[in-house]
């Protein structure tokens, strides 16, 4: 079970389309580690009990996330009797959850279903019909991500998980065989062993972690801004995308500021259109393609699709943000191909080494590559559908688990300290690994060390 | 025709390694104590390994040593050779073991008890339990006479219903041929408890003068001896030591054993019960682990009033024939002369999550019980018991609350918590893994986390006790002087670094900073610290270590506080676990059974998921049981 001292976090309203949320932190450090990403007129460490204070979230490099209100609550007189913060998001889903993963980058660690609740039960705080309702609530979410990690356990995770396990445990329990029987298991050369055993696991473990990334693009969509000079054809290609296949999945309501406006079916993949109202907005074309605003998408979007008209010469703006943009998320569109090129990818090349795609929106030329080229940026050129993805943001907290645990075990080794400082967390390796597949470890490790070492008198 | 008939405050039921812990602690205590045992001959016998202590068993006896037990005095008196294993390896796995003098050891111990206020030994078999509605008055013996009593403590080892085998042969009694109670398992059954039939073995005794020490390589104790017990004096128990032996088994030897498999009880089926697998026989280790083409043997004197020589690691129930035959395969002992045989032993034992961690059973009042009949192994794991068991019943009569250990407290919180809590399939033994805070549990401080409740119960002096909390006063204020005191880069520093191998510091460094790297220590480091006080070596030791591991520490303290949490929430003790919705059927069937007095007991129990612990600790909460 996870320790109830620690501070940890979770969205407190489903993660809906309304782009409004509320990400809820509990615990003693919740005031001051969340302080670290607030920005406001004081320190969140100052304000008063039951307040809520305008500010901002900024990353660690001070860059600004969303604007947002924050209610400080303090112990007993909060939700869960802890010390409490909750952090209005108004940003839309993929700010929201950028905030969720910077309030973890914190030092928080995500909340198991149901936890407020029982903290807020072990600290007296909910009477009779409120603990009845959040019973059924906990065990429908218990069985719910029971089955969810039943559905994720086929072939790929689970066999990946188990290996790396069972490595683990062997390791753990060869340590505990020759601590308890020195005279007959020796230790000596054993760090480096695993600090050899250590770099596959923890690159397995990252790998996996990556493929929540992947899991997430799939599930949620990339989030795609579409940018270029006026009159490139950035509504046509909106318009394209949207009518060509038919697909609008949902009109997304939500407040003016950055949104998703437009879902729309690539292949496999599901972009979401962001900030298209001022596409659409022909006469705010100059403003939607500033400095400011293509640079922006580069830091807010997971994909930028940049126009270049290749019937006109690129321009000086042109030149200015191929060369500055990041290729790992940016595909360059030479629409208009279907016309007299004056452009070719030749020359695009010269400033930016990404993908760049030709394309027609009138007659659909380039659709098959510019899927392509967002397959080659987001899934390495194969977005294999028996492949797996980690999609649960449980299994994804508890490979980070597991990969911090084994970092820890890293630094005991670089450190000089003996087998015994870092068994415990080579073993918490193990149990949160465990979780994945829904595993009980109580006496694993005791088992083990019988099972594959000799022991006794 | 008449019969005796006597009135004690607490009988205890076998004198043990457990029983003489329970016995002394309860007349230490000042109540009326009589201690049975089937041979006043026996008494604290040693029936299969010749030493006391080591992995995690000397963790115990140490803690032992902190409540005011009696084995690690014992073994001060009586030891013949001490090493301190795991010494290179961190604090935690420190571990202390000697070779004992068994008969010494067992002579001592008697003196002890005779020489105690308060104690009667007589020995007897007791065959009966008085029980009535669900409280213990006294036991018979087998001659008819009655011991009324408050409380009882039932030591009973491996005696109950023991046979012990090898080929084909039976004999009905208990280790070393000493007489089985054949009666108290009926009086315990008949009173609804239920007892489980556990296995263990023991090797064979060889004449020291038919080994051939010349091929066998001598083990030599630690140059330097540490004491067990924190009372004795470091420098009173320095004495020449007696060296054991190392040698392996080979092919040979597994090829005999595997050609007479079919003749050793376990493998032809005989043995019933279930054997531990760290203590397995060597027919199980050629079994097992085929793959290894020997095993090694330690050869250890069994004391000095003997020549008799223990060979650790060949415990056998293979025929007399055999055992000669594979014995004389291995090097040293071609020639050897067995003196006693090796053998496998049966025995009634309780399935002990019908105890409650005060170590009383949870139907009957007054009973309490310790030892390897609560289904552990090992002398260290049987007297820790012992001693609780004995607390708690002198406690009981005193009518005081009992003193509970936890898991976060001592290895003997943790013996205890797995033993009421988990479903034994095999003796356990203590293990340090077994142990989820062992970076705090060492052996070196064990008088600082125990001494309180030794004091507590009255078996630790006001003397001894204060000096335990200066110990931890001082230690306390040196930690915060260090952490004050900065170190210069001057030329002292860097020559005193380059002695030592240690990195160059660029500028000043806090001193705390220099004791924690690996190279260096608090000891090592007193010639950069000019105001450091003269402190006892003990304090020394607790400074360096809580200063040299104070981020490991700090971690596992926070687990602690975690723990604690869930271990303070009680579950209430008649809790209907079938009002509680939502539990599992599992989780429901095995909170029933087991009863957990937490919520954080609870969680422990396999088959509980912490979905169901939610589920409990709601409804618990929710204050829906006092509705119903």
């Amino acid at each position: 079970m996870n320790n109830i001292s620690e501070t940890i976090a979770a969205l407190a309203t489903p993660l809906s389309a309304s782009g409004i949320g509320i990400i809820r932190v509990s615990g003693d450090k919740s005031i001051e580690l969340v302080d670290k990403i607030y920005r406001g007129k004081k320190h969140l460490t100052d304000y008063d009990a039951n307040t809520i204070n305008y500010g901002h979230i900024v990353d660690f490099n001070g860059n600004v996330i969303d604007e947002v209100l924050v209610s400080v609550f303090k112990a007993p007189h909060s939700y869960t009797g802890e010390d409490s913060v909750e952090v209005n998001c108004h940003g839309g889903i993929y700010v929201l959850r950028k905030v969720l993963s910077l309030i973890f980058d914190t030092g928080i660690r995500s909340a198991e279903p149901g936890e407020f609740s029982k903290r807020a039960f072990l600290n007296g705080r909910m009477d009779l019909s409120e603990a009845e309702s959040v019973m059924d609530l906990i065990e429908s979410g218990s069985e719910a991500s029971y089955r969810n990690s039943i559905r994720q356990l086929s072939g790929f995770l689970s066999k990946k998980v188990k290996k790396i396990r069972s490595e683990i445990l062997h390791e753990a329990a060869f340590v505990e065989a020759a601590l308890d029987d020195p005279e007959h298991y020796d230790l000596e050369g054993f760090d480096s062993k695993l600090t050899v055993s250590l770099t596959r696991w923890t690159t397995e473990i990252k790998k996996l972690i990556s493929s929540y990334r992947q899991g997430s693009l799939i599930k949620d969509g990339i989030n795609t801004v579409i940018s270029g000079r006026p009159n490139v054809g950035k509504s046509s290609l909106l318009n394209f995308l949207s009518g060509h296949e038919k697909a609008i999945v949902t009109d997304i309501p939500g407040t003016t500021r950055d949104m998703i406006e437009d879902r729309v079916v690539l292949g496999d993949f599901v972009l979401n259109l962001v900030d298209t109202a001022g596409i659409r907005k022909t006469s705010d074309m100059v403003e939607s393609i500033g400095v400011k605003k293509a640079i922006k998408a580069q830091s807010d979007a997971e994909l930028n699709l940049y126009l270049v008209d290749s019937s006109d010469n690129l321009s000086d703006e042109d030149i200015k943000f191929l060369s500055d943009f990041d290729r790992s998320s940016t595909i360059v569109l030479l629409n208009k191909s279907d016309l007299v090129s004056n452009v070719d990818s030749d020359d695009i090349c010269r400033y930016f080494k990404g993908h760049v795609v030709e394309f027609s929106t009138i007659t659909g030329k380039g659709l098959d590559d510019l899927k392509n080229a967002v397959s080659d940026l987001f899934f390495d050129g194969n977005l294999d559908n028996d492949k797996f993805y980690i999609t649960s943001e449980q299994n994804y907290n508890y490979l980070n688990d597991a990969l911090k645990s084994l970092e820890l075990v890293r630094s005991s080794i670089a450190n000089g300290l003996s087998e015994d400082f870092f068994t415990s967390d080579l073993y918490d390796a193990y149990k949160s690994l465990g979780f994945i597949l829904g595993e009980e470890v109580e006496d694993d490790l005791v088992n083990k060390v019988f099972s594959d070492f000799c022991m006794g008198k | 025709m008449s019969q005796i008939c006597e009135n004690y405050d607490v009988v205890v039921v076998g004198a043990g390694h457990a029983g003489c812990e329970a016995a002394l602690a309860s007349a230490r205590m000042g109540l009326s104590t009589i201690i049975f045992t089937v041979s006043m001959d026996s008494v604290a016998f040693m029936p299969c390994n010749p030493h006391i202590g080591g992995s995690s068993k000397g963790h115990l006896v140490r803690e032992i040593d902190a409540l005011g037990g009696e084995m690690a005095k014992n073994i001060d008196k009586t030891f013949i050779q001490s090493k301190m294993l795991n010494s290179s390896k961190g604090p935690a796995v420190h571990s202390l073991r000697c070779q004992a003098d068994k008969l010494a050891y067992s002579i001592e111990m008697r003196k002890v008890l005779q020489s105690t206020p308060n104690l009667v030994l007589r020995q007897a078999e007791v065959c009966d339990l008085i029980i009535d509605n669900g409280k213990i008055n006294g036991v018979k013996t087998i001659s008819g006479a009655t011991y009324f009593a408050k409380a009882v403590v039932l030591c009973t080892g491996t005696y109950l219903n023991a046979r012990c085998l090898y080929g084909s042969v039976i004999e009905y009694t208990g280790p070393s041929g000493l007489k089985a109670a054949t009666h108290l398992s009926d009086s315990l059954l008949a009173n609804n408890v239920k007892l489980l039939r556990f296995k263990t073995g023991t090797p064979c005794r060889i004449d020291r003068r038919s080994i051939d020490f010349s091929k066998m390589t001598e083990q030599f104790g630690d140059p330097v001896i540490t004491p067990f017990s924190f009372t004795s004096d470091k420098r009173a128990i320095q004495k020449p030591q007696v060296s054991c032996y190392l040698t392996y088994t080979n092919e040979h030897t597994h090829d005999i054993i595997r050609a007479h498999l079919d003749e050793s009880p376990i493998y032809a089926g005989v043995i019933e019960g279930t054997g531990p697998r760290y203590c397995p026989s060597l027919e199980d280790k050629v079994v097992k682990f085929s793959n290894k083409k020997r095993h090694q043997l330690f050869i250890e004197p069994e004391g000095l009033m003997t020549n008799e020589m223990y060979v650790s690691g060949a415990s056998s129930s293979m025929p007399e024939s055999v055992q000669y035959e594979f014995y004389h395969t291995i090097a040293g002992l071609e020639h050897c002369n067995i003196v006693r045989n090796a053998y496998a032993i049966e025995y009634d034992c309780l399935a002990s999550h019908q105890l409650k961690n005060s170590l009383e059973f949870k139907a009957i009042s007054g009973l309490f019980s310790g030892g390897q009949f609560n289904g552990s192994s090992g002398y260290e794991e049987a007297a820790a018991q012992g001693l609780v068991a004995g607390i708690n019943a002198a406690r009981f009569v005193q009518k005081k609350k009992p003193i509970l250990l936890s898991r976060s407290d001592g290895y003997i919180g943790v013996l205890i918590d797995d033993l009421v809590t988990k479903e034994l399939t095999e003796p356990y033994r203590m293990m340090t893994s077994r142990a989820e805070y062992r970076l705090l549990l060492r052996q070196d401080n064990a008088d600082i986390r125990l001494s309180k409740y030794g004091y507590e119960a009255g078996l630790i002096s006001e003397d001894r006790f204060e000096k335990v909390e200066d110990k931890i006063e001082e230690t306390r204020e040196e930690i915060s002087r260090v952490d004050k005191v900065f170190i210069g880069d001057t030329k002292t520093t860097q020559d005193f670094l380059k002695a030592y191998h240690s990195v160059q510091v660029n500028s000043g460094i806090g001193l705390s900073e220099l004791i924690r790297r690996p190279e260096l220590s608090y000891d090592k480091t007193a010639p950069l610290d000019s105001d450091r006080p003269s402190l006892d070596a003990s304090v020394r030791e607790q400074v360096n270590i809580q200063i040299k591991y104070s981020g490991y520490i700090e971690r596992e303290n926070k687990q602690v506080l975690h723990f604690k949490k869930l271990e303070d929430k009680l579950i209430p003790d008649n809790l209907d676990y079938d009002k509680v919705p939502s539990l599992r059927i599992e989780a429901r069937q095995k909170l029933k059974e087991a009863r957990p007095v937490s919520i954080g007991q609870a969680s422990r129990i396999l088959g509980v998921s912490p979905s169901d612990i939610s589920v409990l600790l709601i409804y618990i909460e929710s204050g829906k049981y006092l509705k119903d």
